[in-house]
């Protein structure tokens, strides 16, 4: 039996784990046509409360990056799934999201939320509130086995959709 | 005509600069070059304010790098710390039975019950080398003994239900090592309280599966294409003389190992909101060779498959599992054959509120002639208060055995 479990090995080459999908640089050389103005966002008080009454989310830092050229914003963004922090780019076009990629995943399950057959449900969504929570404007349907990851990407989104709100960019701000 | 017009202009023209008396050249020349010089110093003052504030852009800047980079370090002697993860989940219930209403019947009594308490402890070696254990404390309260009447003292156990090295060995592919849930079934691997409907667990899954079933060995795992799966596990096998599946888990506590069994599964979940799955399993003897002297082994095969499918608010779940124990004893006691189905649709009224309705039908003696099936149907409600905390209420209408119709309440949790 032994030596079928060997030749199972080596059926498969043995490549690199780390998942780096795709490079930061290049996530944002391929969101803009010209090259975009490098910004950065000071996270106040008022809105690291509401980011993490509204939508869940800690923000720790002082402030975010962000790349801007137009109407459009572009964020690169990281929350916890289960254990690991999966990393992800957000491109904002006229308030919806135009480009949503999962640049870096790191969890050992839950891998299919890096696929296009999910992340393409994320293009078009806009920022919704209901009941004193923040929101997509389009129904995410989720992934059975990656609940977390799932949730994840959905607050990644909403929160980057509202960053954008606080930009100058921002084609409609959305008075509470 | 235009001439007049001109002459009119050249006289009003004449009365406005008599009513004001108009600066000469010399006093204009003064007021432009005063103009100048203080123009000159708002440049002045303007750029040196800007210098200013660029400067104390880039001190802002690098503070707040610095107080960024600072913030996330922590002591070297506490780096182990940030590679160990700790989580959980639990599950209180409440069970009122119903009364039979037959004259003389001893009723089931009501219980309250700490189900399970259940802590998770993962530890990463590497990039590629993990280990993840479950353990946990079963019904509150457990240690040996027994009353005078052969009743354990203490209802409980504590039990090992994981604990294995996971090491990638290639992008998408896996090896572990140790001890592991068994791949089948929807809520074997996934079976914190949050994610399912009903107190407790369905029926064909715990009399069939048999959930929660764990087993020692190796076991490959990976994916092939985008959302599709397989695992295939060699590992401890079942040990009933009797050909009680459930009774048949030996919890790799001393577990007889003379025989192995074989899982595999193939799993796909490549649309959003679906996944569908087949597990195949096979031991050679499921009585690890106690009939060895006459020379018989009852060799048992479990087939089992399910689908989920969440489309909107709708969810439906539906699993089959049918074992096929091939021997005479085997068949003298009608458990060749055990299977059972289940259907269960749901629908969220709110996120946080969801209705469900179960029809279970299982039979563990399917192979005696006239053996007939168990069902049930349960139905309630369950209520997130946050995503991973839940209350739950049902009702288990136990079809064949009314002794067991019970209304149950649970509150459960993970994290």
């Amino acid at each position: 039996m032994t030596k079928y479990w060997f030749s199972f090995l080596l059926l498969f080459p043995a490549i690199a784990v780390s998942e780096v999908l795709k490079s930061s640089e290049q996530f944002i050389e391929e969101a803009f046509e010209s090259s975009p103005k490098r910004e950065v966002l000071w996270l106040n008080q008022e809105i690291k409360a509401q980011v993490r009454k509204e939508i869940d989310y800690q923000l720790n830092q002082l402030r975010v990056r962000y790349w801007a050229q137009g109407s459009r914003t572009a964020w690169i963004l990281e929350e916890v799934g289960k254990e690991e922090v999966i990393t992800i780019g957000v491109v904002v076009d006229n308030d919806k999201i135009e480009h949503f990629n999962v640049l870096v995943y790191r969890e050992s399950r839950g891998g299919e939320i890096k696929h296009s057959f999910f992340t393409k449900q994320f293009i078009g969504a806009g920022l919704k509130l209901a009941r004193n929570k923040m929101g997509l404007s389009e129904r995410i349907d989720g992934i059975t086995g990656a609940t977390l990851s799932v949730r994840a990407t959905k607050k990644v989104a909403t929160l980057a959709l509202f960053l954008h709100q606080q930009t100058d960019y921002a084609t409609h701000v959305e008075k509470k | 005509m235009s001439k007049l017009l001109a002459i009119g202009a050249v006289a009003l023209l004449g009365t406005a600069s008599t009513a004001f008396a108009a600066p000469s050249q010399e006093e204009m020349w003064k007021i432009i070059q005063q103009q100048q010089a203080e123009i000159t110093s708002l440049k002045e003052e303007q750029k040196k304010t800007d210098e200013a504030v660029a400067e104390t852009d880039k001190k802002v800047e690098a503070t707040a790098d610095a107080i960024e980079a600072t913030g996330g370090s922590i002591p070297k002697s506490l780096q182990w710390a940030t590679n160990t993860t700790v989580g959980g989940y639990g599950e209180h219930h409440y069970s009122n039975y119903k009364d039979s209403g037959a004259p003389g019947a001893v009723e089931k009594n009501s219980s309250v019950d700490a189900h399970r308490y259940v802590l998770f402890i993962g530890h990463k070696f590497s990039d590629t080398v993990r280990f993840f254990s479950e353990f946990e404390l079963e019904h509150g309260l457990a240690g040996g003994g027994t009353d005078g009447e052969g009743n354990a003292d203490k209802p409980g156990e504590v039990e090992l239900e994981q604990a294995y090295i996971e090491w990638d060995y290639s992008n998408n592919h896996s090896l572990v090592v140790g001890q592991f849930l068994v791949p089948v079934g929807i809520l074997n691997e996934t079976h914190e309280p949050n994610t399912f409907y009903g107190v407790e667990r369905n029926l064909v899954e715990k009399n069939i599966v048999p959930t929660t079933w764990w087993e020692s060995g190796v076991m490959f795992k990976g994916q092939i294409a985008p959302g599709l799966k397989y695992d295939f596990a060699i590992h401890s096998g079942l040990h009933n003389d009797g050909f009680n599946i459930r009774k048949g888990r030996q919890k790799s506590a001393k577990a007889v190992a003379n025989d192995l069994a074989y899982t595999g599964r193939i799993k796909y979940t490549g649309v959003t909101g679906l996944e569908v799955a087949a597990t195949l399993q096979y031991q050679e003897d499921l009585t690890q060779r106690a009939n060895n002297e006459v020379g018989e082994t009852s060799s048992a095969t479990l087939f089992e498959a399910h689908a989920i499918y969440n489309v909107g608010d709708f969810s439906v779940r539906a699993l089959m599992a049918e074992w096929d124990i091939d021997s005479d004893v085997a068949e003298d006691t009608g458990r060749d054959e055990q299977s059972g189905w289940y259907i269960e649709p749901s629908y969220k009224v709110m996120d946080n509120l969801g209705l469900f309705i179960r029809y279970s039908r299982w039979d563990n003696t399917a192979g005696a002639t006239g053996s007939e099936a168990k069902r049930a149907t349960d139905y309630g409600l369950n209520y997130w208060l946050t995503s991973q905390v839940v209350f739950k209420v049902d009702y288990q209408n136990a079809h064949e055995d009314t002794s067991v119709d019970s209304l149950n309440i649970g509150v459960g949790w993970s994290f």
